[in-house]
Order: C-alpha cells, then sequence, then structure tokens
C-alpha cells in the first residue's frame, strides 16, 4: 500500500501503517485519516499527537490500555476513557490513531 | 484472585549483538496485558541492558532502552539487578539509567523501578517464582 | 520448593553453566542438555566447580545427548547421574518450576 501526498508516494504495509516513520507529516495523517473514514478534528488531533509524544519518549507505540491511563493522567478522566477514545476512532485507538501518527502496530496488537 | 502467578523475566545477554534483550522486552509488553505478578531480573551481561546514553544512531538498530521507562505505565515496577554482575563488568549503580514508576498505592509517588539485589537475594527472587522465562 | 534448572550450552563458550551453579539453592536439580553435556565431564577446566555444587544440587546429564557426541559415562564426575527422556519429565515433575538457562 501507499499514500500520496504533494506529489509525493509514501510506502506503508498491507494494513496501511507507514514504512518509514521520518515519511510522516501532519498533510500524511490527514490522508490516512481519510482512509479510515475519519475527519481529523481537535480533538483526534489531540490524541495523535500524544501518542506521538508517547513514540517519541518510549520507543513504543502504547497497548490501548495503556494509553487510556496516560491520557486520563494528563488530559483527565473524560478523556481518559474508553468510551471517549471509541467515540473519536470506532475502530480502536491502536489500530487507527497509531496508523494516523505514523507509529508501528502497537507490540501485543494482533 | 488466586489465578494471579509470579512470572519472572530472567534477561542474561547484553542488548544489541543478539534479539534476545529485545525479544525478553516485547514478551513482557505483551504478557503484561494478561494482568499477572511481573517483575523482571537482570543478571550476568543482562545489566548492559540498562545503561544509560545509550545511541544506536550509528548501527541503524532500534534503540529500545527508552521503552524500559514506560514498563511502570504496563504495571511492571520492580527490575531487580544483580550487584555481582555489575562489579563484574566494572559498573555501578549510576552506570543505569533512572527508571521510575508510579506507585498507586502511595498516592501516584515517583519511586525507582531498578532494585540492586545481591546474588543470594536474587537466587531467593527466582525461587519464589511460579513462572521464569530466560532470555 | 524446589526449581530444576537447564543448561544447553558449553561451558567452555560461555558462563552460563558457572552462573546457573551460583544461583541454585539447596535441594534444587540441574539438568545438563545438548552443549550443556560438556560441563558434566571430569577433567575440565570447569569440573571443580561442578563438583564442589554436586553435594548441595543434583547434577544430571541427558544420556541421548552425551551418546550423540561420543561420551561415555566413565568420563563423568563422580556424583552426576546420567537421565534419558524420561528420566528429563521425571526431574520436571519432581520441582516446581524450571529454570531454561540459555
Amino acid at each position: 500500500m501507499e499514500y500520496q501526498v504533494n506529489g509525493k508516494t509514501i510506502p506503508a504495509d498491507e494494513e496501511g501503517y507507514i514504512t518509514n516513520l521520518d515519511d510522516w507529516s501532519p498533510e500524511l495523517a490527514e490522508e490516512i485519516a481519510k482512509t479510515e473514514n475519519i475527519e481529523m478534528d481537535e480533538e483526534r488531533w489531540e490524541v495523535v499527537n500524544f501518542l506521538r509524544d508517547y513514540y517519541q519518549e518510549y520507543q513504543i507505540a502504547p497497548a490501548v490500555r495503556v494509553l487510556i491511563k496516560a491520557i486520563k493522567k494528563s488530559m483527565g478522566p473524560e478523556k481518559g476513557n474508553n468510551k471517549y477514545m471509541y467515540e473519536l476512532f470506532p475502530y480502536g485507538p491502536a489500530k487507527q490513531a497509531c496508523k494516523i501518527a505514523g507509529l508501528p502496530k502497537p507490540t501485543g496488537c494482533v | 484472585m488466586s489465578d494471579v502467578k509470579k512470572f519472572l523475566y530472567v534477561n542474561r545477554k547484553a542488548p544489541y549483538g543478539t534479539i534476545y534483550a529485545l525479544e525478553s522486552l516485547e514478551v513482557v509488553l505483551i504478557g503484561a496485558a494478561f494482568d499477572q505478578d511481573v517483575s523482571l531480573a537482570f543478571l550476568d551481561d543482562g545489566v548492559f541492558q540498562l545503561t544509560r546514553d545509550q545511541n544506536t544512531d550509528g548501527i541503524g538498530v532500534k534503540n529500545f532502552s527508552p521503552t524500559f521507562r514506560a514498563l511502570g505505565d504496563y504495571d511492571v515496577t520492580r527490575l531487580y539487578v544483580e550487584k555481582e554482575s555489575l562489579d563484574e563488568r566494572g559498573l555501578t549503580a549510576d552506570d543505569l539509567q533512572e527508571i521510575m514508576y508510579e506507585d498507586e498505592d502511595d498516592d501516584w509517588a515517583e519511586k525507582p523501578a531498578i532494585r540492586i539485589v545481591s546474588r543470594a537475594e536474587m537466587t531467593d527472587i527466582m525461587a519464589e517464582q511460579d513462572v521464569i522465562l530466560s532470555f | 520448593m524446589s526449581t530444576l534448572h537447564t543448561v544447553n550450552k558449553s561451558p567452555f563458550v560461555n558462563r552460563t553453566l558457572e552462573s546457573c551453579l551460583n544461583h541454585c539453592k539447596d535441594g534444587d536439580a540441574v539438568l545438563m542438555i545438548e552443549d550443556g553435556v560438556y560441563g558434566g565431564l571430569g577433567g575440565t577446566a570447569v569440573s571443580a566447580i561442578v563438583a564442589e555444587k554436586a553435594g548441595s544440587v543434583s547434577i544430571h546429564v541427558l544420556t541421548p545427548d552425551m551418546e550423540a557426541r561420543g561420551l561415555s559415562a566413565d568420563r563423568l564426575l563422580d556424583g552426576i547421574t546420567c537421565v534419558g527422556y524420561d528420566g528429563f519429565v521425571e526431574l520436571v515433575t519432581k520441582h516446581d518450576r524450571t529454570q531454561a538457562w540459555l
């Protein structure tokens, strides 16, 4: 699979996760979101940016449970819960938000 | 709940020469989903996994040492490091990176996850486990 | 409560056997398998540390791995027992946990 952004071709694996993490840009994120039928808004960007920061710091995409706990701690319980997160990313924050954030699939996610 | 078992992951290999160290860490992260009582042991060359200032830019492999600092988020809060193994390799506790976790039972106080133990203590820790996974 | 330790590497390529013996408690068992069987030989550089532990820890060598390498039982240190695959299984069931020293 691949994405087209600003005339550039960005390679991705068969599930749509980009191959080279350095290829990521906000424009690419919008493009990946489109293929997931997701409209990027402030709330979704908040989660995507959080994931990117988490990866930057720990070199892993967190498991969903860990992500929700970490969001709860930094943004409060009204955002750090399953319902909120699955409303933003119906097919799972791990599957969709990580993909949009340009991260590998979370370890242990099948 | 009585079906919580004590799991110990024993790490005895240096980080980048073989895949053992990274594989161990990945299994720990995956296994953490099962709500067991998990701790990690570092002895022999395994203590090299925790040294600070690792930079793998020049060898083209991922530096996974920052990931140890995420273990607290996965409720893995005990990293036992054997003192004799450090001594044999000319290392001290100061050569290891700082790994903190937040203690849920103590108002989320930040505490160090690394515990330096003697060889005799490490032997006792191993003897307390239900399951030992070696890497 | 006791542990069965298995060692599968030759003691002449790394110090795994030594590390294993250093982490045994009285009543534990050590089973040497694959290239680990070389650790059971008499007259080697590691014979002394193995013999020293052989009192408090029971030490075994897996016969098929020994025979495959052309080693006969009379070359083993005193106090070391040879076991077959059935003996291996028996050791696993007799102890509370197994620790594989890789």
